[in-house]
Parts: C-alpha cells; sequence; structure tokens
C-alpha cells in the first residue's frame, strides 16, 4: 500500500477514516476530467470570459529605475475577476464539483479573497456555497465578508482556536465529514489531503505556463528569477510549476516575517515536519506538536502550514524561502501604489519587497517576473487605520 | 482488552486527559471507574482536533490551558494502571506523536502502561508502519472504520487493526447525539460479518444514552463507546459544580447497566 499523493516524504492523506472514500472519488473524478477535452474547454472558456485570462505582464519601469538593477516584471493576477488569483482554482474545482452532481459548495477563507472568489464562481455555475471564516479575519477583512453575502454565500463565523484561517478549514473539514453526499469542499490553497495539492497547483499553473509564454514572446528567454509570495502557496506553486525542470530559473517564495513582538507566519522558514489538515508538510508547532498561532498584517497568509510541494521544493534545494516583516510589506504596499500607480494585496506586498531587495542584487539586464497575486481593495481599510484614517 | 468480559457487553468511557486539569481529571476518572467502565479511553488534548465536534474540542481547550502536555497524559495513565489495572486506551491526533518522534512517543506509552492507542487522523494507508511499531511494543494499533467504509476495505481494516475494531456510528464529528440513528443498527449488523470470531467491535461517536448502549450491544456490538457525554459533565464539575462527580459515576453506571441488558442471550 503505497501512501498516495506524496512530493518525496511529504503530502499524504492523513484524514479520518469517513473521508476516505471522499478524497478518493475526488481523485478520480479528477484524474478522469483533467484529461477530458469538454472539461478543458468549458474551463478555459470561462477563464478567459469570465474571470479575464490571460493577464497580462507589465514591466514595472519606475520600480525598476528606483532599485536600479535586474528589470521588474509584474504578473497582475490581481487584475482577476475579484481581484486575486484565487479565481482560477475555484473555477476549476467548481466546474469539477458540478460534474461530480454536487449542490452544496463549502469553503474556508483567511483574507475572504477565496471565499469571494468561490462564492462568485458558484453563483456563476448555479452552485449553494457557505463559507468559513475566523472571526478575527472576519474583523480584518469585513469589506470581503458583504462581498460574499452579496455574492449569495453564507458566511459562517468559526470562533474556535486563533480564530484564523487554520480554525476555518478545521470547520470546514468538520462540515464536509458530516455532509459527505451532496457536498463538495472546495480548499484555497495546495494544501490539505492528496488530490488537492496537485489539484490546485494544476489549476493555478496558468499563471507560470502565462509567465513562460509572455517572456519567451518578449525576450525568447524564461526569466531568471520568479517572485511570489507563500500563504498555503498556491500562487507561487501555480507560478513555479511550469518552470520546476527549467534550472535556470530561480524560485523565491516569499513567507510572512510578521512583527518581532506578534510573531510571524514563516512556516518553511521556521517550521518544522508536521501533520495538519490532512498532509505531512512544514507546520508552525510547539515541541509537544501543538500548532502555534501565528501573525502577519496579511490575513492570506496568517496560516501555520504549507503546501507539501513547497516543503519537498525547499529540501530539494530547488526553492528558496526568504521572510518580509510587516513593516517592509507595507512600505511596499506604499511604494508600489505611488510608482506604479497599482495598489496590491498586502499579502502580493510581501513579494514585491522581497523584489526589489533582489533586484539590486542582480544585473541590470536580467529579469524578476514578481506575481502580483491579488489587489489592495480589500487592504485600504487596514492601512486606513495605521495611517490614523478611521473608515 | 475484554478478557474480562464474560457474556456481557463492554464500556469503554472516554476522558481528556488533562481536563481541567492533570489532578481534576484523576478525580473524573476514578469516577468514571466507580461507575463501572470495563476500559478507559483517554485523550492527549490537540490543539486541531478535526474529528470532534464542540465537547471535546472544549476540553481540549480546557486541558492546555492548565499547560497540559503528552506527558502528563501518560503521567496520568500510569497512576490509573497502579491503582486499578483496568485496560487505557490512548486517543491522539497524530501530529503529537510525530513531533515527539514516533518511537520514543511509543516508548514512553508502553513504559506508562498504555494498552492500544487509536490515532483518529492516520487511516489505514498511512497507519501501516505505525501499527508494526505500536504491536512491537505490545500494545494494540486500533484502527476506525466508517459508515462510509465500504465491503472491500472493511476487509483490510478489520485485518489490519488490533484490541478490537472502532466503528464511528454516523457520518460526522465527536458529540453526543439525542437519538440513535437508525441506521447505526444496520451499521453494526454489517461490521458484524466481518468482526465476528475475529476481533471484538465497539462502537462510538453520538452514543449518549442508556438505550443507545443497549441498542448496539442487542445489534452485535461487543462494547459501546461514549464520551462527549461525559466529557460534558466533566465540563460541569471544571466551572464548580460539586455533584457533577457524583452524576458521572451515576451515569456510567446506568451505561454499563444496559451493556448487560443489551447481550444478545443466545450466542
Ligand atoms: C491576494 C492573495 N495573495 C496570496 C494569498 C495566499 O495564498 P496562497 O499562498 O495560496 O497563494 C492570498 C490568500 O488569501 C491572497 O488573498
Amino acid at each position: 500500500m503505497a501512501p498516495p499523493g506524496r512530493f518525496g516524504k511529504y503530502g499524504g492523506q492523513y484524514v479520518p477514516e469517513t473521508l476516505i472514500p471522499a478524497v478518493r472519488e475526488l481523485d478520480e473524478a479528477y484524474s478522469r476530467l483533467k484529461r477530458d477535452r469538454g472539461f478543458r474547454s468549458e474551463l478555459s472558456a470561462m477563464l478567459r470570459e469570465y474571470a479575464g485570462r490571460p493577464t497580462p505582464l507589465y514591466y514595472a519601469a519606475n520600480l525598476t529605475r528606483r532599485t536600479g538593477g535586474a528589470r521588474i516584471y509584474l504578473k497582475r493576477e490581481d487584475l482577476l475577476h475579484g481581484g486575486a488569483h484565487k479565481i482560477n482554482n475555484t473555477i476549476g474545482q467548481g466546474l469539477l464539483a458540478k460534474k461530480m452532481g454536487k449542490t452544496r459548495i463549502i469553503a474556508e477563507t483567511g483574507a475572504g479573497q477565496h471565499g469571494v472568489a468561490t462564492a462568485m464562481a458558484c453563483a456563476a455555475l448555479g452552485l449553494r456555497s457557505e463559507v468559513y471564516m475566523g472571526t478575527e479575519d472576519m474583523e480584518r477583512q469585513r469589506l470581503n465578508v458583504l462581498r460574499m453575502q452579496l455574492l449569495g454565500a453564507k458566511v459562517h463565523p468559526v470562533d474556535s482556536g486563533a480564530k484564523t484561517l487554520k480554525d476555518a478549514i478545521n470547520e470546514a473539514l468538520r462540515d464536509w465529514v458530516t455532509n459527505l453526499g451532496d457536498t463538495y469542499y472546495l480548499i484555497g490553497s495546495v494544501v490539505g489531503p492528496h488530490p488537492y495539492p496537485t489539484m490546485v497547483r494544476d489549476f493555478q499553473s496558468v499563471i507560470g505556463r502565462e509567465i513562460s509564454r509572455q517572456t519567451a514572446a518578449e525576450r525568447g528567454r524564461p526569466p531568471d528569477a520568479l517572485v511570489a509570495c507563500v500563504g498555503g502557496g498556491s500562487n507561487s506553486m501555480g507560478t513555479f510549476y511550469p518552470f520546476v525542470r527549467r534550472k535556470e530559473v530561480k524560485l523565491y517564495g516569499v513567507e510572512a516575517g510578521g512583527d518581532p513582538d506578534r510573531g510571524n507566519a514563516a512556516t518553511l522558514s521556521f517550521g518544522r515536519e508536521g501533520v495538519v489538515h490532512g498532509m505531512l508538510s512544514y507546520v508552525l508547532q510547539d515541541g509537544d506538536g501543538q500548532i502555534s498561532g501565528t501573525h502577519s498584517v496579511a490575513a492570506g497568509l496568517d496560516y501555520p502550514g504549507v503546501g507539501p510541494e513547497h516543503a519537498f521544493l525547499k529540501d530539494s534545494g530547488r526553492a528558496s524561502y526568504v521572510t518580509i516583516g510587516d513593516d517592509e510589506a507595507i512600505g511596499a504596499f506604499h511604494t508600489l501604489s505611488k510608482e506604479e500607480g497599482i495598489i496590491p494585496a498586502l499579502e502580493s506586498a510581501h513579494a514585491v519587497a522581497y523584489a526589489l531587495k533582489l533586484a539590486r542584487r542582480m544585473k541590470k539586464d536580467d529579469v524578476i517576473v514578481v506575481t502580483l497575486s491579488g489587489r489592495g481593495d480589500k487592504d485600504v481599510q487596514i492601512i486606513g487605520h495605521m495611517d490614523g484614517f478611521a473608515i | 482488552m475484554f478478557a474480562s468480559l464474560r457474556g456481557e457487553g463492554g464500556l469503554v468511557a472516554y476522558v481528556m486527559g488533562g481536563d481541567p486539569d492533570p489532578v481534576a481529571s484523576l478525580e473524573s476518572i476514578e469516577a468514571v471507574l466507580r461507575g463501572g467502565a470495563d476500559i478507559l479511553e483517554i485523550g492527549i488534548p490537540f490543539s486541531d482536533p478535526i474529528a470532534d465536534g464542540k465537547s471535546i474540542q472544549a476540553a481540549a481547550v480546557r486541558a492546555l490551558s492548565s499547560s497540559t502536555r503528552p506527558r502528563d497524559v501518560l503521567e496520568i495513565t500510569r497512576e490509573v494502571k497502579k491503582r486499578h489495572g483496568v485496560p487505557v486506551v490512548l486517543m491522539t491526533y497524530f501530529n503529537p506523536v510525530f513531533a515527539a518522534g514516533v518511537g520514543s512517543f511509543l516508548d514512553a506509552a508502553g513504559r506508562a502502561g498504555v494498552d492500544g492507542i487509536v490515532v483518529p487522523d492516520l487511516p489505514l494507508e498511512e497507519a501501516d508502519v505505525f501499527g508494526k511499531a505500536v504491536r512491537k511494543r505490545g500494545m494494540d494499533s486500533i484502527l476506525l472504520a466508517a459508515p462510509t467504509t465500504g465491503e472491500a476495505r472493511m476487509k483490510k481494516v478489520v485485518a489490519n487493526t488490533s484490541g478490537f475494531l472502532y466503528l464511528v456510528s454516523v457520518l460526522g464529528v465527536t458529540g453526543a447525539r439525542k437519538d440513535l440513528r437508525s441506521e447505526t443498527v444496520g451499521l453494526v449488523k454489517f461490521a458484524r460479518r466481518f468482526t465476528a470470531g475475529k476481533i471484538p467491535l465497539a462502537v462510538g461517536f453520538g452514543i449518549s444514552k442508556p438505550e443507545h448502549v443497549r441498542a448496539v450491544i442487542a445489534a452485535g456490538a461487543d462494547a459501546a463507546i461514549v464520551g462527549s457525554a461525559i466529557v460534558d459533565m466533566v465540563a460541569q464539575s471544571a466551572a464548580g459544580d460539586g455533584g457533577a462527580l457524583g452524576r458521572i459515576e451515576a451515569y456510567v453506571r446506568s451505561l454499563k447497566r444496559a451493556t448487560l441488558k443489551g447481550r444478545p442471550e443466545a450466542e
């Protein structure tokens, strides 16, 4: 019995027995449909006509001039419908759920972006959606709670544990195990039991494939470095995956370094191997294996686990994982807004902040592509607060 | 593990170790054993208990707030074994075991006198190596089966469990339910086809009343497992209700009595 869905030793299906038939059914359905012509053409039509793909690859000339180093390009996932890369995945899984005959979709959300993207895809596909969200996150991302409700989703507040993303995932798993018949669990990142890490990576890989095409068209070769933020790891995995075999492309995942007093959410940088949410991966935990509370100014990065394929890429040395703290991310948020007229999500601002440092160390004709995973409208309130602006 | 039972059903009683603190949880365990539980199932509190409902989640929060560590739960186990010698089954999520290192965790559990281990987030596929390590140390690796476990898989689970088969009686998480689901009796009969003559069958999740116990035993289970309902009374005790320990004992006694009456006569 070889354990299914491994990236090296990471991954697996550490879920209660009750869920095993459900993850198997999902695995089989996905394996079948990903090769199905009809499914693939429906998916790409929706990505094009509903989500707004392909997204531009934008040369950030002002940002580049500011560093005086490598050329910085932005992969504009922030321009997608809903304002983040999350919709690439929710359309994919939403279509899959529909083909599987499921009528009720549940999801977890941290920043609310995955919840919004789930609510949108479900509305468009005629599915019911219910979203679990920690009460701490509901407070700091209030606008997204309202958006989900306007889109017809039911939002369930989660008051257990740290009241953030990890607790919302626990609650979604508990719902799933109780309502297996009609319910599909639409997970929002490359985390969870197999097949989720693989499936979500596949749906997000459209980001990297477009980057590959766009850079090939412009300069005839791939970029020298890719930079993306890592919460659960979906926008970064989708960015990296088509380039994993092209060793000349450096891969940088940027984790939330948080704040010296309030902690961090840099799982790959500071965590150890562990099992949480159905997967073996890196986990932020104490010596007894209790999962740690985390902190990041970016709700979407505030998670103590990480996708198992990232754990594998880290151990193999193929990708590097670095941290950017709250202050640097907030700085990059302002810089990008003023220099390029683009307000980034605080999550994505972590990637921008690292790219600014990296560019200085690279040659002028090198190319860095930063995945701008989302737009910052949802964070304007938080930033406003810091600047003494009540909204 | 059910060696002491002769022609009666068994009662497995669950208590969260260290709830609300290690000393008080030993008192709850004493009450449970005075009530006549045949096997004690003791939980290691975990921060992210995905298979548990509100009652056991709250118990874990209480235990963790008093800084209960896995080693404290093993210490409680050692004390219970010394005083009573009853079989003790440890229920723990996998990460606390993994964090300690599987080998050293199991060595410590063995030294404390643990008889069997249930890990709710370690299904058959992942439990292979773990189960061998448990059995090598003379303990039982107890696997779970669920309402979603089909025939072919049930055979494999039964072949790989030891001590007993833990049958989850409902779709869902732990938690006391008012009524026994009508499907539960059918499910017990189905599982019984695979366990009969091979390994004891214990049924848990949602069982909270003597009539539930009677019904699952009458359907062919060898034992009933009761957790959340006891844990709710421990919560009352933790909140300062001085009568709660007496109620726990009386409640467990009523459950145990139901195991005697529930047993089918002709077997
Ligand atoms: C804009 C944005 N970027 C990044 C993330 C982090 O998720 P992931 O690492 O899966 O891309 C989120 C999550 O909510 C997000 O909203």
